[in-house]
């Protein structure tokens, strides 16, 4: 198992975007695309409240650096098959907000029509397989998907990410022992939240880091700090390397905090407000956007410039997406079988 | 035309299908050197290669999941549970995920998989080796279930399997293995959904699947002896049912029985009754229709125990007089 120096951020950001092979444009980039996820998921959240939306929904405000780390280290074909708390991940990987927008408000003009809401949203025509209401539920299916693109000898890896909770799962090391067997193209990355629920990770999990499981399977295991984002670039773009060249998956595990509840029904009543507020003064966006200032890459207008341009993006989501009609009921059977 | 042998015409439908889709693979336990617990595999890992004939470790649940995603990824796979039991470790993928994806994604995915399952008793395999399982599947809105009684169907519906862009759960039964048929040498499928009228009669329609289809041919020769004419229906897909041919042979007879080796409780036969109670064929029935189903019980080892607990010949024969006496 690897950890990456913590020395690391202290490095000048123009030295990072040297060894990282990035330009500004692209820092600016990553910086824009956490905005438009938080604010993406505080509107979930208001929208909620408001009573507009029907279902439940997780939100991942918090662990934006995971996904746009991990997104930008992928090529835009590679596949993603995600879970249950996903909506970063959609955004990262170039989702459009809209038809995000208007299939948690259950609309036809959803990415799923409105057939599977927060939990169930896919892009299939973007390789993007879709997120999962079962925990631990996509893992499978990412090596099945990373067979496939072995079997037809196409260039894609597969991005397969799950909580913390899934690795208690069955399915978990029955899959991640398959694919090590067989040299799948699959970067397993495990977004530790240090919360499966309500359970944390501690009274959960016989032995942490999680990164350790990947000796298990032979395979390499990172472990990397959650909350920043180039550290996450970093780990995922040298793990997708590894993965790309037929040298087998990889685990990576990245470990954040979320800052809402599990789910609607959540009170946190088994956590502290403290332990909240402590998680963050280490907010991945403010972290970010502190280097970027720093480094000379934005100034503070700037930065809230960007800002107030992904509320707008996600305001005209939203607007999208109550204009947008219902599903015809007499729809109802449809997409059951082909 | 040639005669061959169940386990062999489900052989020759996947060595064409393999040799016409590069697609289409392999994909279980012990289904190379091996050839499968029951030999239904062997000689395809030399023709194919290891990559097409693909054995994996026991890990069902990841069988059918990694299936349902190399499924969704363009591939048509063919997996196999070695027995029908072991797809209880797999139900979440098959059922959470491979039956639902299409739907829940708004239609735009498909997952074009087979998966082949032995199942049923008479082999002293006892209670873990021996259910049958169907009606469990045919709940499920998503996948199809199919369950061929002879060399002929089980080919073309097999092909058919493959040839399909949804999950297709493929019913096999132990028995029937080593049962002989003749199946043609050209290229033929079986429409999925399609019923086959097995024996012509007007007395009264029995409706089987897989293993009860011979049992019931045997029991109906012997009863056309004294004159008992009974019409068979072999409903050979479970989801979706053909129930117009069952319902068009019970009106021309009158009277339906049911036969399956299932459970009896939640059992497929309550459907087939349902649908022809609900249909305007219920009219022309002149008895109660009745099922006899396997006993509610898990499969015994004894070998008189088990053969208790599933209909046999001499309990097909007594329904059919009952039915038709109108004693019940």
């Amino acid at each position: 198992m690897r950890t990456m120096s913590e020395k690391v951020e202290k490095q000048n950001i123009q030295t990072q975007l040297e060894r990282l092979n990035l330009n500004a444009d692209q820092l600016i980039e990553m910086y824009a695309t956490m905005c438009s996820i938080r604010r993406f998921e505080q509107m979930a959240d208001r929208l909620y409240a408001s009573g507009k939306v029907h279902g439940t929904m997780h939100l991942s405000a918090g662990q934006e650096a995971v996904a746009v780390g991990a997104a930008r280290a992928m090529r835009p074909n590679d596949y993603l098959l995600n879970h249950h708390r996903g909506h970063g991940h959609f955004i990262a990987k170039g989702a459009d907000v809209k038809r995000m927008m208007a299939e948690f408000l259950g609309k036809d003009t959803g990415y799923c029509r409105g057939r599977g809401g927060s939990m169930h949203i896919a892009d299939v025509e973007s390789n993007n397989l879709g997120a999962n209401g079962i925990v631990g539920g996509g893992i499978s299916l990412a090596v099945g998907v990373g067979l496939a693109v072995q079997m037809q000898r196409k260039p894609e890896i597969v991005l397969s990410i799950f909580g913390d909770g899934a690795v208690n799962e069955g399915i978990f090391h029955e899959s991640l022992n398959m694919a090590a067997l067989w040299d799948l193209p699959v970067l397993f990355l495990c977004e530790n939240n240090q919360y499966a629920m309500s359970m944390p990770i501690t009274r959960a999990t016989a032995k942490l880091p999680i990164a350790e499981k990947a000796g298990a399977y032979g395979m390499p295991g990172y472990h990397v700090d959650g909350n920043d984002v180039l550290q996450v670039y970093e780990v995922i773009s040298q793990a997708a390397e590894h993965v790309r060249q037929g040298d087998g998956p990889v685990l990576v595990e990245a470990v954040t905090y979320r800052y809402f509840g599990h789910s609607k029904s959540d009170r946190n009543l088994y956590r502290s407000e403290d332990e909240i507020d402590e998680w963050k003064k280490n907010d991945p966006i403010i972290r970010f956007r502190q280097n970027l200032i720093e480094g000379q890459i934005l100034d503070v207008q700037q930065a809230e410039k960007i800002d107030l341009e992904a509320q707008e993006l996600i305001d005209e989501a939203v607007a999208y997406a109550e204009a947008s009609p219902e599903p015809e009921i007499d729809t109802l059977t449809e997409y059951v079988y082909a | 035309m040639p005669e061959m042998t169940y386990a062999e015409a489900i052989r020759a439908a996947l060595r064409e299908e393999m040799a016409r889709d590069e697609r289409v693979f392999l994909f279980g336990e012990d289904i190379g050197r091996y050839g499968g617990a029951f030999g239904v595999t062997f000689g395809l890992l030399d023709e194919f290669g290891p990559e097409r004939v693909r054995e994996t470790p026991i890990s069902e649940a990841a069988i059918v999941g990694a299936a349902t995603g190399a499924a969704l990824a363009g591939m048509r796979p063919v997996a196999e549970m070695m027995f029908m039991d072991f797809i209880l470790l797999g139900m979440e993928q098959l059922v959470n995920q491979a039956a639902k994806a299409r739907f829940m994604f708004g239609g735009k995915a498909t997952v074009p998989m087979v998966i082949r399952m032995p199942g049923g008793s008479g082999s002293g395999a006892a209670a873990q080796h021996s259910q049958s399982l169907e009606s469990l599947l045919i709940h499920i809105p998503g996948i199809k279930v199919v369950n061929p009684s002879t060399p002929y169907d089980v080919k073309g519906l097999l092909i058919s399997a493959i040839r399909d862009p949804n999950p297709v759960c493929f019913v096999e039964h132990k028995l029937l293995y080593k049962t002989k048929g003749q199946v043609p040498e050209e290229e033929y499928t079986i429409p999925i959904g399609l019923a086959d009228v097995k024996r012509d009669g007007f007395d009264i329609t029995v409706v089987a699947g897989n293993v009860m289809v011979p049992r019931v041919l045997k029991v109906a020769k012997k009863l056309a002896q004294e004159g008992i004419e009974v019409e068979v229906v072999d409903p050979r897909t479970l989801r979706p049912l053909d129930v117009e041919t069952i319902a068009s042979s019970v009106r021309k007879t009158g009277r339906l029985l049911v036969v399956h080796e299932a459970c009896q409780t939640g059992g497929w036969a309550g459907e087939v009754m349902a649908s022809i109670a609900s249909t305007p064929a219920f009219d022309y029935l002149d008895a109660p229709m009745r099922r006899l189903a396997g006993a509610d019980v898990p499969i015994p080892y004894n070998r008189n125990l088990e053969r208790a607990a599933v209909p046999q010949e001499e309990d097909i024969e007594r329904e059919i007089r009952a039915i038709i006496a109108n004693e019940y």
